[in-house]
């Protein structure tokens, strides 16, 4: 070549004058990888625990190759219009704000769960026409392939007797919810049932009794609405729980902080202020009562429902039955010796029953162990769920980071030497950090720090409410086992129930083991 | 355009053409090496007039995937080519607008506070504004045609173009 170039050894020099840097560059490079890789492993090895699993855990439960299951949902409020876009029914409309909002793909990639709604029984028209949008509508994750007809009861008496149905979902109001189960459990029907399982401690040995009999007699699969433990977080939290890395625990503190009036169950008012449809011409009130004392026609107490007591139990069984759900199935607590609950209505002076400060400590003398809730719906002010041992302690949220305890005796030797910082997590785990979505509302941003909305599978955020139905249909189709079957929802409900009786009766409670009643 | 530095001159640039290339090439690798690191809570949070462009990036993963990829591999090779002294102009710049987008994303205005701001105070002006003036000026008096690897491909003697 002409205009080949002729180099000196002075332009070779000076051409290559900084790569000696990349020689000190790589140097650097793998002392800190191997120095953060050392760190690591003597805190893994130290604890029994595989290098924390990547974001991705594949889903171990079967596919869906078995018999379509023909659902019937009992109340289509805003719990089951969730329920079935966890089944893959949604409304157009919901579908459309999705989609502007880029947020339609993960749901559309959610697993086809194999079944059809064929029956719906609400006591409102206007939510019951809504329901049968909701269930035609042909956009569905996966091939399933929407019911053409849908058939609504006007009551679920007939839907519970009904051929056409294999498995109910009950979704409404606390209430109703232990007639409603033994009525079908009775007929054969599956059960999917939304915490709290029972508005009443008689009601639980009631519902106890149905469906040991009917799982026995009638095959029949019963499934109590609590979704946490589907969650990945939850798995790893157990796993660290079974080590016994935290070293003894003595203390489990949970809470729940809300303060919106929609977390406050204040919900007869749409986002304009303006008041929600439904009067006495197009709500079956007599039905919408059922056995509850008898009361006007009142569009306060249809859409407020939680803040009475003859409907609900407030804090205790609306969102403290999640928290115990957790702390049992972590710790296998069953249920606690005693409790002491206080409170009071001391932000919402709406007329409502139930306090909106509420606190309630259970001890398990057995256990050596206390557990304490704490909540609050005038303060948002974020508590997680924290686990503390001799050792170590464990918050418990979305993600779980766990702190060695400066004064722990197992962690001694390591924090002295500096591999153990206990001002920072000894272990994290934060699941799906490949991926994001977006949360929109203060209820919803709620759930999800608590881990109740989504969890990641296969690289997807997943909705665990999804996890938690899919659980129940494979069990009704495979026989594989439940993660809240009737006897965690006992203890669950008991535990609710303990806390609601003290707070009631301003009194300590027992749990007499023998008699199995609360004394 | 020949540019004549003093011995000096040409030492402070080359010093700082190898610092800010380091800093850049650790940035890329240790995100590259970290199986968690992951733009999207960067670019959720964004604040200020680009924050719901960037934000929706976020919430695709396909595209966050994308956007990963190509702000990993564009440190990794840009951080790399400022030490070596290849295609200098051409780096500087390129790394000054990743920094600009940096920027962008969380600028320390009045009114905005940056849950990513780390290592001092900042009014306006913080790290990344200065890393990109600090590009900026490297690639207005570039210094691999003299010392680095451009030396060898464009004419000896002459800063790259």
């Amino acid at each position: 070549m002409e205009n080949e170039r002729k180099y000196s050894r002075r332009d070779i020099i000076k051409a290559l004058a900084t790569l000696p840097v990349f020689g000190l560059f790589a140097f650097e490079f793998l002392k800190k990888v191997a120095y953060d890789r050392w760190k690591k492993k003597a805190v893994l090895s130290e604890l029994d625990l595989k290098r924390p699993a990547p974001a991705v855990v594949t889903r171990t439960s079967p596919e869906h190759s078995g018999p379509q299951v023909r659902l019937g949902i009992i109340g289509f409020g805003r719990r089951g219009e969730q329920i079935a876009q966890s089944l893959g029914f949604a409304h157009p409309d919901w579908i459309a704000k999705r989609k502007r909002n880029n947020r339609l793909e993960p749901w559309l990639a959610q697993k086809d769960l194999n079944v059809a709604i064929t029956g719906i029984f609400d006591v409102f028209d206007v939510r019951a026409g809504y329901a049968q949008t909701v269930i035609k509508n042909k956009i569905n994750p996966g091939d399933g392939s929407p019911v053409e007809k849908v058939k609504r009861y006007r009551s679920y008496r007939d839907m519970v007797t009904s051929d056409d149905i294999d498995a109910i979902i009950i979704t409404t109001p606390d209430f109703h919810h232990a007639t409603m189960a033994i009525a079908a459990v009775n007929e054969g029907k599956h059960v999917y049932c939304e915490k709290c399982m029972t508005r009443t401690e008689e009601e639980v040995y009631r519902v106890e009794a149905a469906v040991k009999a009917a799982e026995k007699s009638k095959g029949v699969v019963f499934q109590v609405g609590h979704q946490t433990t589907q969650n990945e977080v939850f798995q790893r939290a157990k796993e660290i729980c079974d080590k016994e890395i935290l070293g003894k625990i003595t203390l489990v503190e949970t809470s729940s902080s809300r303060n919106t009036p929609d977390g406050a169950w204040v919900r007869h008012l749409d986002e304009n202020g303006n008041l929600r449809p439904g009067d006495a011409r197009s709500i079956d009130w007599k039905e919408w009562l059922g056995s509850a004392p008898r009361v006007p026609f009142s569009q306060e107490r249809f859409y407020n429902w939680s803040k009475y007591w003859d409907y609900a139990t407030g804090l205790s069984g609306q969102l403290f039955s999640h928290e115990y759900d957790a702390a049992n199935q972590l710790l296998g607590l069953g249920i606690p010796l005693s409790c002491v609950a206080s409170g009071g209505i001391y932000y919402y002076k709406d007329g409502r029953e139930i306090p909106d400060v509420f606190h309630a400590t259970f001890e398990f003398p057995d256990r050596e162990l206390t557990l304490f809730y704490s909540a609050s719906l005038a303060s948002s002010r974020p508590r997680r769920r924290v686990l503390m041992g001799h050792d170590a302690w464990m918050e418990l949220g979305e993600y779980l980071n766990v702190f060695a305890d400066t004064h722990s005796t197992r962690y001694r030797a390591k924090i002295r030497d500096g591999i153990v910082v206990p001002s920072r997590p000894m272990v994290s785990y934060q699941p799906g950090s490949q991926g994001i979505d977006a949360i929109t509302s203060a209820s919803e941003q709620y759930y999800a720090a608590r881990g109740l909305i989504y969890t990641y599978r296969d690289g997807q955020r997943v909705n665990v409410t999804h996890l938690h139905l899919q659980e129940w249909l494979d069990a009704i189709r495979g026989g594989t086992p439940l993660s809240s079957p009737i006897e965690a929802g006992v203890e669950v409900s008991i535990a609710c129930h303990m806390a609601t009786k003290s707070y009631r009766e301003s009194r300590r409670v027992e749990w007499d083991p023998v008699r199995r009643r609360i004394v | 355009m020949n540019m004549k530095y003093t011995a000096a001159q040409l030492t402070g640039l080359v010093l700082l053409r190898i610092i800010v290339g380091w800093h850049l090439l650790y940035e890329g690798l240790s995100k590259l090496i970290d199986p968690y690191w992951t733009s999207a809570g960067y670019l959720s949070e964004s604040k200020w007039i680009f924050a719901s462009l960037l934000r929706s990036l976020a919430r695709n993963p396909h595209v966050l995937a994308g956007v990963d990829f190509v702000n990993i591999w564009s440190l990794i090779i840009i951080g790399t080519f400022l030490i070596a002294g290849l295609f200098t102009r051409v780096v500087s710049y390129s790394g000054m607008i990743l920094l600009l987008l940096y920027y962008i994303a969380y600028p320390p205005l009045v009114g905005i506070e940056s849950p990513f701001a780390a290592g001092g105070r900042h009014l306006l002006i913080n790290w990344t504004i200065i890393e990109a003036a600090a590009l900026f000026v490297l690639a207005l008096f570039p210094t691999g045609g003299m010392i680095g690897v451009d030396r060898l491909i464009f004419r000896h003697g002459r800063p790259s173009e």
